[in-house]
């Protein structure tokens, strides 16, 4: 035991002693958070809208007034014929085109459905479809009205009323579907990965590198016992942000935090665990920092975070994915974070997740250390 | 600067780099690997919603309504909660995205002339596809009035707008097409900066950086002899994503080549100019690895719109977007692979990438040659 806290005592010295070390793992995450936070965003407005109306009557500018009072879009210009709207969209200085033709006014007076075309440039086919979304919800609208317009005329000639559905929708968790609530918190698993995956993986490949791991395994330390010495700095770090950033999403960017917040340290731990695990994994295979680096950030952290669910849905994912991402830490910690910050779920709700993460960090650690007193022995 | 000192430091570098197949491998594997992801298994729309509904009614309308909903495929039925079940359970154990709840009498309602209520409960932890899955159930429930006011009949015309929407350069919204680009951008972005910025770092850990001091070699011929295989194994990953691009997603440059090699040349320079600027300030590998990753690799991914659109961040964003060079090389990297123009279009785009580039060797140079001399 006392072995085991001079150890422990010694890695946080270590870690002090690159003395730009514990700001950059305090700050980094700050940075991230609040970057983050404001960027990722996938709510679509101002987009610029070029015009193209060769109707000019009062029905056609209704329907523009409709596009500009929308907020999602911005006029930034109007040309005579679909023939000259290339530029606009080949430069970029505009996304999507409205072309109205010339016989809209009279289609509609006529009782014809007319036509409406919208041209989007498909480079960002993301925000292109989002605002071809928008385009047709408009036009929908519009065309809702004017038929709704005709109801009592309808009602009149046949003598009765007709019934209408109507949908009434409830938002439960996030009522306003404001997305930053489903990002931020997915910023606590990104920079928990940093700290106790990548750095602490590094950290051990290190002494490697310098040739000092050979010097513990003289010391009568257990195995064991290096690695709780080697990986605790790096814990309580991960704690200090899971705090940090807890307080950060709360305070700073008001989402709520319906659940028990010493949950979601409990949790957190089983999380770790994996994490850590992994980082330890990675520092048995490779030989150099660098490698460590590598191996953390393009083989385990990238698609884990994008197959997690964290940021794109696992439902959209064709099945074998789907299956892949099951043995994913990340995705559990996703339920669990979205769990306790959003819906208030007690660990009734995630014990299946809590299970999962329970299962895969032992079986990581397990190897991990085995693969680690093989490599001291 | 000599030529053949400059070869010979490149050539020790890329010796080195050779000797470590693992990070050559990841070097050059990875953004095909990360392409593969994006194409195959990453989308943003919405399919395959999980929807559960409660039906008090049991009528020819409460069924046709389910019908309309499961038949537009948008939604898979897996429920079909009896009355007075927590129906909020069902979305908290993430067993149901939506419930749709058709209250008693809905049929009787509709038949009298009423306005009928029909309730669509949601799980808005995931704002986006919440959105989308109200934008749907909205669209079907339109749908099913106009065809109520139809079929009652009268010599009325109804006549909605039809609206008929066209998609250029990308004409299935295939999000692999502007994927392309993006990934190009950033990839290169971390492996430019993280590989020279650890190179050199990684002398100076090791103590080796003395030994190189005490030999003729200049710094200038030193920093160009250190990036130069790292702007060689970028250009190979970047002919790789293409090829990648071209055979297995069908994405062809429509542009010139000779522009696209230029624009890639042009921000390459500066995110491996990036990199020593790095390794001038940092003095330990982890170090470098926090700030390179924290500097090039996050804004790359969100401050470039790359995926999220920087018109709808709020300004003080957009403001430092302007200083992240893959906002540029992203819109002059689409223009060019996918709108076949050429860099006579974007000039403002070129011209910053350019500035970038000299700015940032400039203070590299700069700060490493006054350490070393």
């Amino acid at each position: 035991m006392q072995a085991l806290l001079s150890m422990i005592r010694k890695e946080f010295q270590q870690l002090r002693q690159d003395r730009k070390m514990i700001p950059a793992m305090i700050v980094g995450p700050v940075i991230q958070l609040i970057v983050l936070g404001f960027a990722a965003n996938l709510d679509v407005n101002h987009i610029p809208l070029v015009l193209v109306d060769q109707d000019r009557t009062p029905a056609s500018r209704a329907l523009v007034d409709r596009f500009t009072g929308s907020g999602y879009f911005d006029l930034v210009g109007s040309e005579e014929t679909a023939q000259t709207i290339e530029p606009w969209l080949v430069e970029g200085k505009a996304q999507i085109a409205l072309v109205i033709p010339s016989s809209y006014g009279e289609d509609l007076a006529a009782g014809r459905p007319p036509k409406v075309q919208a041209i989007a440039d498909g480079t960002d086919s993301n925000s292109s479809g989002l605002g071809l979304g928008y385009v047709s919800q408009i036009v929908s609208g519009e065309g809702a009205e004017l038929v709704a317009a005709k109801r009592p005329l309808l009602e009149k000639t046949i003598g009765k009323p007709v019934g209408e559905l109507e949908l009434v929708p409830r938002v439960w968790y996030n009522p306003d579907l404001r997305s930053r609530w489903f990002y931020v918190p997915a910023v606590l698993a990104m920079v928990l990965m940093l700290v106790t995956m990548i750095l602490p993986s590094m950290a051990v490949v290190k002494e490697k590198e310098i040739g000092t791991l050979e010097q513990l395994i003289v010391t009568p330390l257990r195995p064991w016992q290096i690695i709780l010495g080697k990986l605790t700095p790096f814990v309580v770090v991960g704690m200090l942000d899971l705090c940090l950033i807890t307080g950060l999403v709360t305070g700073l960017f008001k989402v709520p935090l319906r659940g028990s917040f010493l949950l979601l340290v409990a949790l957190t731990f089983l999380f770790l665990m994996t994490t850590l695990g992994l980082g330890l994994l990675v520092s048995s295979l490779v030989r150099t920092q660098q490698q460590a680096m590598g191996f953390c950030v393009y083989v385990l952290m990238v698609p884990m975070i994008y197959l997690s669910g964290l940021i794109f849905p696992i439902e959209n994912m064709p099945h074998g994915f789907q299956v892949a991402s099951t043995v994913i830490p990340v995705r559990y910690y996703a339920n669990i974070l979205r769990g306790i910050f959003l819906k208030g779920a007690g660990i009734d709700v995630l014990w299946p997740d809590a299970l999962a993460l329970l299962i895969i960090g032992t079986t990581v650690l397990t190897l991990a250390s085995l693969r680690f007193r093989k490599s001291l022995d | 600067m000599s030529p053949r000192k400059l070869w010979s430091v490149a050539w020790k570098e890329l010796i080195q780099s050779a000797r470590d197949p693992l990070s050559l491998g990841m070097l050059l594997g990875v953004p095909c690997m990360m392409l593969l992801l994006y194409g195959y298994a990453l989308s943003f729309d919405v399919r395959h919603i999980r929807l559960a509904v409660q039906d008090n009614d049991k009528s020819v309308a409460s069924r046709d309504l389910i019908a309309s909903f499961v038949n537009s495929t948008y939604f898979d039925l897996v429920a079909t909660p009896p009355p007075g079940t927590d129906l909020e359970k069902l979305t908290a154990r993430r067993t149901a995205k939506a419930v749709l709840v058709i209250p008693e009498r809905t049929a009787e309602n509709l038949a009298a002339g009423r306005t009928a209520q029909v309730q669509l409960l949601l799980d808005g932890s995931d704002s986006n596809m919440a959105a989308t899955i109200l934008g749907y159930a909205n669209a079907l429930v339109a749908a099913a009035n106009v065809t109520r006011l139809t079929e009652a009949g009268g010599k009325i015309a109804l006549a909605p707008i039809d609206f008929e929407p066209r998609v250029w350069y990308n004409p299935d919204l295939d999000s692999t097409h502007f994927l392309v680009p993006g990934l190009i951008g950033f990839i290169l972005m971390l492996t430019a900066v993280l590989s020279t910025a650890l190179s050199v770092v990684r002398e100076k850990e090791r103590g080796t950086m003395e030994q190189i001091r005490v030999t003729s070699l200049k710094p200038g011929e030193l920093i160009v002899g250190k990036t130069l295989p790292y702007l060689g194994i970028s250009l190979s990953a970047t002919v790789l994503i293409l090829l990648a691009a071209r055979f297995l997603f069908g994405v062809a440059v429509t542009g010139s080549y000779l522009h696209l090699f230029a624009a890639t040349l042009i921000y390459l320079i500066g995110a491996l100019g990036f990199g020593l600027l790095i390794s001038s300030m940092v003095d330990t590998q982890a170090m470098a690895f926090q700030a390179g990753s924290l500097a090039s690799m996050l804004p790359a991914i969100f401050l470039s719109g790359f995926i999220f659109p920087l018109r709808s961040m709020p300004w003080p964003l957009q403001w430092i977007s302007y200083a992240v060079p893959a906002r540029y090389f992203n819109v002059v990297l689409r223009g060019v692979i996918l709108k076949g123009a050429g860099l006579e279009s974007y000039p403002r785009d070129v011209g910053f990438l350019l500035l970038y580039a000299t700015v940032v060797l400039v203070l590299a140079y700069v700060r490493l040659s006054r350490k070393e001399v």
